[in-house]
């Protein structure tokens, strides 16, 4: 009966009809459900793990939740005591709280009755433990490094950055599109070169260019190289090319300026594009690390990226911030992902563009 | 992109008007720059004319490209072929082919440990050994997961959005993720243990290493080249399918006759695009590994990244050589993506 | 309100001509329809007008000033686009006014021209509305609003009809010779449909191939054809070309058509014998005699429209001949005619497809 109504369910077409299972669509749930798990569990992991105490991280084999072990304050005890799940000589179980712990022995007290003290064997006690997040995680890196203030220069690189490649490809894609003019053909080749010529290859001289620029150690130095994308000018003018060529006419003859025809008709209409680029941007720039690797040395310049790098070298004892930092760097994206994600897969698939 | 109906799918309406009204917000100030720069650009066309203004609109981003690409591009070259350790190039003495010979100078070309530059060969052989596992990986997986993604299953949209995920997500990010599952008491180990194993330290390995490089690379990117295959596929009209079920062709047969056929344009585009990305590995490996154990997982860039900007001497013609020549490398294989790309569209 | 001279326009894509040396002069208020098949030049000669192409020699003036270079932008005329051209992202209001807002005017006096251009077209309830909430027929009369609240020089239409369906079509073309009987502008129209260029025309230039065929009012064009291209093009259905030779042109012309020796009355223009020449006439000019019949011909097809019928037919040695009869004909297909060409509609073209003089 249940597998009839599972596989009713699963077999459903899209048209309505339902159709007996073929092994295939078996093999393929089975497949994709796999999938999620090793898609989104290494993810879920590391939000889960982010949450836990320093000394939690530390057990193995790890608890799947973020537990704490309960602590109790007990009369009499200058400090919270944590507290036990203990089987007595006599067989009963009880909860206790530790007052210290002597060798292979362990001198236990009932917190509801502190006159009660027991001596306990280690191994007939067991921790009690309750699910606890660990926010300290995420709230002392803000005290104790500049986190801040690489938060802050991640994002004034990913909003100026890409501003500015909207702005100037936009442009250009417009000139490229819009008008017929000498030079249009080398004009379209060398955006071309430029996209065969990958960050990696010019890295020294481009670092010689932003030295003599003397943008060393600014945020400017990661913002202006990558500013200029030809993968933006070709989406942009690939959408712009089909905008009706009336539609510019008409605008010439309203007496528009050209520069009004480019913000004020043509902008608007490609918003759909520009839209794509943004995204794309943002993700780039967001996300960017050789170059920024690289340029910036100085701490306090430090986009999220370098800077949670560097910190996987220094802090390699304390993965309990790291953690909690890479997800703070993760949100972002999950949050475009939750909201954009058709948009940025139907741009992906139609553009091929990464 | 052709408008989407929100009234057919009301979810995507909903992200589509949130996001419209998100860019409107953003895009008011950027009206208020735009409409300032009118006048001044009404006056350059008065003075050049209308038809000159194309010049002018190219004008900033060719500036870029300039600065960043073209006059780089000049003086890698002359870095290549300059010695030293000033940066600047006039001030580096001219030591023609020199920085080649030094980086090609090996016993014998099998052996990076014989060349005096080992671990630019070393990274030759990682990365080339990377690329042949990642790339066969990519391809083949992708390939399986936009066959199953294609198929007329319930959640399709959900389980590509899954698939897709990483492919967002920093190269420091994914590698910290899998850093911390791979780690010594890491989930993994601890799956390994609760299954009665022993605890494997995966980066002191560098088999392990290795294999957990091209693993990760291929996690998070995956969801791309599914991407596109996935819409090869679905470029691969509905009616052939039609055909073959009213000829009651077997399911493998579809496959094997019509689908993978149609479906190869793509795959090659995906297969040099892999290549390329292959070849330019860098991030997700170095925060992994850091390119260890020793030099197991030392790649290229990472080579001509340390050349250049992390070792005791800067060494920036050795690094300019190396990536004159990864240059070369990625130009013929760019230019076989044209190719390729042009065999799709004939 | 202005006039317009071509002198010598010539227009040429690369080496392929696709003007050749048009002179013509619209006078300041006229309607001037340009006429002809897809791709004689007719919308490249409008946008060279226009602005938006630039002639390869030969001068436009407006109003006695010379706007040969000059651009679009500054010559001051308005044109109404075969798709309309109205900026998707602008509601009807911002459509009419973007061009008002371009030449600097208050936004007074912009609200007060658009609102009247408006209330002229019915557009009144549509102002905040997007194009594309609007339908065909009111996305055009948008269109011609914003060619209105200009009060151009010169407004131009490139086809402005042919994206609306047929019914739409005549109530909208009703509205423009209303239009222009109100503003009094000056008008240059489009078209391939002779029909519109009938109905609309003061005059008609009737292009082909980059050149102009003939120019007059519908009328003249309409009796008056001054080649067989013109008088195929002119008309509906299409007139009726016969071969035909002379036989002898003294006074009376006699011809051979088809198998039949026909005489015409008609002034000696000294056709040689034996010469071949194109005789034309209207469906509407031949009638069905039974005892004076010129030819006999064999009813093809009847097309019965209620209040007239179309008779094809065809005699030996001709094509297909058309007849246009008033009412409901009760011819059928197989019967045999006898038809008469009203000799005083009758056209004669000479070899090269000149029109001779009429009998």
């Amino acid at each position: 009966m249940a597998t009839m109504r599972l596989s009713s369910l699963l077999g459903q077409r899209r048209n309505g009809q339902g159709r007996p299972l073929h092994w295939t669509d078996v093999a393929a749930y089975v497949y994709l459900a796999f999938g999620v798990v090793l898609m989104f569990g290494p993810v879920l992991w590391l939000v889960l793990s982010s949450f836990k105490t320093q000394s939690a991280l530390l057990e193995f084999p790890p608890s799947l939740l973020p537990f704490a072990q309960v602590e109790v304050t007990v009369p009499d005890q200058p400090q919270k005591l944590p507290l036990f799940r203990v089987t007595l000589p006599d067989g009963t179980t009880r909860e206790l709280a530790q007052i210290r712990r002597v060798g292979l022995m362990a001198q236990m007290v009932d917190p509801a009755d502190p006159s009660q003290q027991f001596r306990v064997a280690i191994d007939k006690r067991g921790p009690v433990r309750r699910i606890a997040l660990a926010t300290e995680n995420y709230s002392e890196p803000l005290q104790r490094f500049a986190f801040l203030r690489f938060l802050s220069n991640s994002v004034f690189v990913t909003v100026v950055a890409t501003l500015i490649t909207l702005l100037i490809n936009s442009m250009a894609s417009y000139g490229l599109a819009i008008y017929q003019f000498p030079g249009k053909q080398a004009a379209t080749l060398a955006v071309i070169g430029t996209l065969m010529i990958p960050m990696t290859i010019i890295l020294v001289p481009v670092y010689l260019v932003v030295t003599e620029l003397g943008l060393t150690n600014s945020l400017w130095a990661v913002i202006l190289p990558g500013a200029a994308t030809p993968t933006g000018v070709f989406l942009l003018r690939q959408y712009m090319l089909t905008l009706p060529k009336d539609l510019i006419e008409a605008a010439r003859m309203d007496k528009a300026s050209e520069w009004q025809i480019y913000w004020r008709i043509v902008m608007p209409l490609t918003l759909p594009a520009l839209a794509v680029l943004a995204i794309f941007s943002i993700m780039w720039r967001w996300n960017e690390f050789l170059w920024p690797l690289a340029v910036l040395t100085k701490t306090e310049v430090y986009t999220l990226q370098i800077a949670l790098n560097a910190f996987q070298g220094e802090l390699q004892t304390q993965w309990h911030y790291l953690l909690a930092m890479t997800v703070v760097t993760l949100i972002p994206v999950a949050l475009v992902f939750v909201f954009l994600q058709r948009f940025i897969t139907t741009g992906i698939g139609s553009t091929g563009m990464k | 992109m052709p408008d989407i109906p929100s009234a057919i799918r009301p979810e995507r309406g909903i992200a589509i008007g949130a996001f419209s009204r998100l860019g409107q917000s953003a895009v008011l100030p950027v009206g208020v720059a735009l409409r300032l720069l009118d006048p001044p650009m009404r006056w350059i066309q008065r003075m050049i004319g209308a038809r000159q203004m194309a010049y002018v609109f190219l004008l900033p981003n060719f500036v870029f490209f300039g600065l960043f690409v073209f006059l780089p591009i000049g003086i890698n070259i002359v870095f290549s072929v300059t010695g030293g350790t000033a940066l600047f190039p006039s001030q580096r003495p001219y030591v023609g082919g020199d920085q080649f010979a030094y980086l090609f100078d090996c016993g014998s070309y099998l052996d990076p440990a014989s060349c005096r530059e080992d671990h630019f060969w070393r990274g030759v052989a990682n990365t080339a050994k990377f690329i042949v596992f990642q790339v066969t990986a990519m391809v083949l997986i992708s390939l399986v997961t936009a066959l199953v993604l294609n198929m007329k299953i319930r959640g399709r949209g959900f389980f590509r959005a899954v698939y897709f995920f990483p492919v967002l997500l920093s190269p420091v990010v994914v590698a910290l993720i899998w850093k911390w599952i791979l780690q010594r008491d890491g989930l993994l180990n601890a799956a390994i243990t609760t299954l009665g194993g022993q605890k494997i330290l995966f980066f002191v390995d560098p088999s392990w290493a290795m294999f957990w490089a091209v693993f990760v690379s291929v996690w998070a990117h995956m969801g791309f080249y599914t991407l596109i295959l996935l819409a090869g596929l679905q470029a691969i009209p509905a009616d052939l399918y039609e055909a073959a079920e009213m000829d009651a062709t077997p399911r493998w047969r579809v496959l094997i006759r019509i689908t993978l056929p149609l479906l190869w344009p793509n795959m090659i585009v995906v297969i040099v695009l892999a290549l390329i990305k292959g070849a330019q590995t860098f991030d997700e490996v170095f925060v992994l590994t850091g390119g260890g154990p020793g030099t197991a997982t030392l790649m290229v860039v990472q080579y001509i990244y340390e050349t250049a900007f992390s070792s005791q001497v800067q060494n920036f013609g050795l690094a300019a050589a190396a990536s004159v020549v990864l240059g070369v490398v990625l130009f013929v294989l760019t230019l076989l993506q044209f190719a390729a790309a042009r065999r799709k569209e004939v | 309100m202005a006039e317009l001279k071509l002198a010598g326009a010539r227009k040429s894509f690369g080496t392929i001509d696709v003007l050749h040396d048009i002179d013509l002069v619209v006078k300041d208020g006229e309607f001037v329809v340009f006429v002809g098949p897809s791709g004689c030049g007719k919308s490249t000669l409008l946008r060279v007008i226009a602005g938006l192409e630039n002639v390869t020699s030969g001068e436009v003036h407006i109003d006695g000033e010379r706007v040969t270079h000059l651009p679009a932008s500054e010559r001051g005329l308005a044109m109404v686009f075969q798709s309309y051209a109205l900026y998707p992202h602008m509601s009807v209001r911002k459509n009419m006014a973007f061009a008002l807002e371009n030449m600097g005017l208050k936004p007074a006096a912009i609200e007060e021209r658009v609102e009247r251009a408006a209330a002229m077209l019915r557009l009144t309830d549509y102002l905040d509305r997007k194009p594309k909430a609007l339908s065909g027929g009111q996305r055009q009369r948008v269109a011609i609003g914003r060619a209105i609240v200009r009060d151009p020089k010169i407004f131009l239409f490139d086809e402005p009809l042919s994206n609306l369906d047929a019914e739409l079509r005549v109530a909208t073309r009703k509205e423009l010779a209303a239009l222009h009987a109100k503003l009094g502008g000056t008008m240059i129209y489009v078209t391939h449909d002779q029909v519109e260029a009938m109905t609309l025309a003061d005059r008609i230039v009737v292009l082909k191939s980059g050149r102009i065929e003939q120019i007059g009012t519908p009328l003249e064009l309409y009796n008056h054809p001054s080649n067989t291209f013109v008088a195929g093009f002119i008309g509906s259905p299409r007139m009726n070309f016969l071969p035909a030779v002379v036989i002898s042109d003294d006074g009376m012309l006699r011809l051979t058509v088809g198998e039949r020796e026909v005489a015409l009355p008609r002034a000696a223009s000294g056709l040689a014998a034996g010469a071949a020449v194109t005789i034309g006439i209207r469906p509407e000019h031949i009638d069905v005699a039974p005892d004076t019949g010129m030819l006999t011909a064999t009813v093809d097809l009847v097309e019965r429209l209620g209040g007239e019928t179309f008779i094809y037919a065809s005699a030996p040695g001709l094509p297909q001949i058309t007849l246009r009869q008033d009412g409901q004909s009760q011819f059928y297909r197989g019967d045999a005619v006898a038809i008469r060409f009203a000799a005083g509609h009758l056209h004669i073209f000479d070899a090269t497809g000149a029109s001779l003089a009429r009998p």
